[in-house]
């Protein structure tokens, strides 16, 4: 009964950001409701990479959030941040570090625009360096690992 | 971090505006320098800068035709980037496919409480 409305898309607009843009079949209210909600971001926010194990989401300017998932390989994969600005079902704009690479502090802007109750989701994140941001996406991919690393294994394959 | 030899090097070589506008102007087709330095109107000591560290990370070959040096592009190096970039990607293709059956239940719940 889910109606799929689309692929995320990632775009590198800067040396130090990466931006992500997704539709969603929903009023922009529900789409922010989905992703500040610990316990609905609980059912999504791991993907196919694992299951959330934690999530706090102290939602006003100054407070802060964090989620942990055990991917599926085992380890803990931890984010945290602090809310900066927050404009109800229009924007969220916060700090983000991945617990694995404390150094690379990135400020992520969340933007929830509807448009014939379809919701338009941006997330652009920028980083402080190219190195951080390129150690961002990499990290992505750790998460991912096993599929990730097959996925790549049958690529690698395929270019043989 | 193994792999970021290979994709930084073409990384660096990328992130330069000058050198992706090389590559376009080369994606149709080899070029002398001298072309090259005439389209982009750059000193030619510049544009060879630019060749050089593009030629270093492949993504530009050479070859001699009688006294001229022809350049052309190589996307093979761009491939690993591409594939990383994919990667990332997918991962929040499957949040996101996640987060639409949570909005379905949620546009469920919306017309209920309308009843």
């Amino acid at each position: 009964m889910t109606a799929t409305s689309g692929t995320a898309v990632v775009t590198l607009p800067a040396e130090t950001q990466i931006l992500i843009t997704r539709e969603f079949d929903a009023p922009r209210h529900l789409v922010f409701r989905a992703w500040t909600t610990p316990q609905l971001i609980r059912r999504w926010w791991a993907g196919d990479h694992g299951k959330v194990v934690s999530v706090e989401v102290d939602l006003r300017p100054g407070g802060r959030w964090r989620y942990v998932m055990t991917a599926n390989a085992g380890f803990e994969v931890a984010f945290h941040g602090e809310y900066q600005e927050i404009v109800p079902d229009q924007r969220i704009v916060s700090t983000e570090v991945y617990e694995g690479a404390p150094e690379a502090e990135a400020v992520t802007t969340a933007t929830f625009t509807e448009r014939d109750r379809r919701t338009t989701l941006t997330l652009l994140v920028q980083h402080s360096t190219r190195e951080f941001r390129d150690l961002h996406i990499a990290s992505g991919m750790e998460s991912g690992m096993q599929e990730a690393l097959d996925d790549l294994e049958e690529v690698a394959v395929s270019l043989v | 971090m193994a792999r970021a030899a290979t994709t930084t090097d073409a990384f660096n070589a990328v992130a330069e505006p000058r050198r992706r506008l090389i590559l376009d102007l080369l994606s149709g087709g080899e070029r002398p320098v001298n072309d090259l330095v005439r389209l982009l109107d750059l000193a030619q000591p510049l544009v060879s800068k630019h060749l050089r560290v593009l030629r270093e990370v492949g993504l530009v070959e050479v070859r001699g035709a009688g006294r001229q040096r022809l350049y052309r592009v190589n996307g093979r190096p761009l491939q690993p980037i591409h594939e990383w970039v994919t990667n990332y990607e997918r991962s929040w293709s499957e949040r996101f496919d996640r987060l639409d059956v949570v909005l379905e239940e949620l546009k469920e719940e919306a017309r209920d409480d309308d009843d």
